[in-house]
């Protein structure tokens, strides 16, 4: 008798349509677009100060305010922060298990942990800049 | 006990006469209790008896019934009847090559598994006569869950990065090595990491967490790969800026 395996064919462009898994978590790489659209704007805001130009910054300010600019901000925040925020944090215990003694800490302290750093962190940048 | 008529429409490949696999139609009188697997060996001992599957302890320990049922990889000893459809589509495992049937080759991770060294490495003397290498309840609980693995290699087959890339070790290998890395006997992590911190070993996992998901057992292996992440960074780190090997 011959051994002839079979092998399925795997789609390289269209695998993450197979299951509604692989499209969550697609979803949540896809983030990293609006990653680098941030990190642009950033950059962009960061050479118009450099200029020292007011009259490049106030067209800036004037370009934000645009409500399709405005739109994709808060589309981006949303999406950005809250759900790649929650889908990473939900995952944290798995990359940072604690144990005390026996134990195993519940997951959700670990999560709460990390929503608490952030807040901490945030205020901390939000005094740094003069906010509060 | 009441019966209820289901159909299977099991996947069939026969390498002798199939150029590719294709689906048969059974309708089966399964009662209430059973799992998938009763169904599939319903069909083997009264209607078709050329039906290839692997099986054996019907009690998810010995993880050789581990098939796709409805899309989802499942041991079917604990897949049950009574939370199915009517109809249910069953398939050979996937992301391995078809053998027969619904039976897959396996050559590829029974390989792999020996480079994750599954066993306990000493670099020192072994203990004295009559004695073993004590531990105490809290390590053992550092790593209990990653010996639940029965090697059902459902995770395997809900791994899209194994699916894209057979080069990469693969999710119950990794958990496996994990296990053996944080178990305060052992003394081999700097071994294992060399090939497991590798470019095919836990980088190439892009956390999508299929595999914990499947797992039948809660063996979590994408938290052990995620965790052999963070232990070969630091190894990197150590020997970068002093050579030091734990």
């Amino acid at each position: 008798m011959s051994r002839q395996p079979y092998i399925r064919p795997v789609s390289k462009t269209t695998w993450y349509m197979r299951n509604g898994r692989y499209r969550k978590y697609m979803l949540r790489e896809v983030t990293c677009l609006l990653v680098g659209v941030y990190c642009f704007l950033t950059i962009w805001v960061l050479a118009i100060l450099a200029s020292g130009s007011q009259e490049h910054w106030n067209a800036f300010l004037v370009s934000q305010q645009s409500p399709s600019v405005v739109a994709f901000h808060a589309i981006a925040l949303i999406y950005f922060l809250v759900y790649q925020t929650f889908d990473w944090f939900k995952l944290a215990p798995k990359a940072m298990p604690v144990q005390l003694g026996e134990k195993k800490m519940p997951d959700r302290f670990i999560v709460i942990a990390h929503y608490a750093a952030w807040a901490v962190i945030s205020l901390f940048v939000f005094w740094l800049a003069g906010v509060i | 006990m009441s019966t209820r008529q289901m159909e299977l429409e099991v996947m069939r490949y026969d390498p002798e006469q199939d150029k590719a696999p294709y689906f048969q139609k059974y309708s089966v009188p399964c009662e209430d209790d059973w799992a998938i697997l009763d169904a599939i060996n319903y069909v083997k001992e009264n209607i078709d008896t050329t039906l290839a599957y692997r099986w054996s302890c019907h009690m998810m320990v010995c993880g050789s019934c581990g098939m796709m049922v409805n899309g989802e990889p499942s041991l079917t000893c604990k897949t049950f009847i009574r939370d199915l459809p009517d109809r249910v589509r069953i398939e050979p495992l996937e992301n391995f090559p078809i053998e027969r049937d619904l039976v897959v080759v396996l050559d590829d991770v029974m390989e792999k598994l020996r480079m994750a060294k599954p066993f306990i490495i000493r670099k020192d003397d072994p203990p004295p006569e009559d004695r073993e290498y004590t531990q105490s309840r809290a390590n053992l609980y550092k790593f209990k869950q990653y010996t639940m693995c029965i090697n059902c290699m459902c995770c395997y087959a809900a791994c899209p990065q194994y699916a894209l890339d057979k080069s990469f070790i693969g999710p119950a290998v990794l958990a496996l090595a994990h296990r053996y890395n944080i178990d305060s006997r052992d003394q081999g992590k700097s071994e294992r990491l060399n090939i497991l911190a590798d470019h095919d070993g836990v980088w190439e996992c892009s956390f999508v967490g299929a595999c914990s998901e499947v797992c039948p057992k809660s063996v979590d292996p994408a938290a052990a790969v995620q965790q052999m992440k963070i232990d070969g960074a630091k190894e990197w780190w150590k020997q970068k800026l002093g050579g030091g090997k734990s």
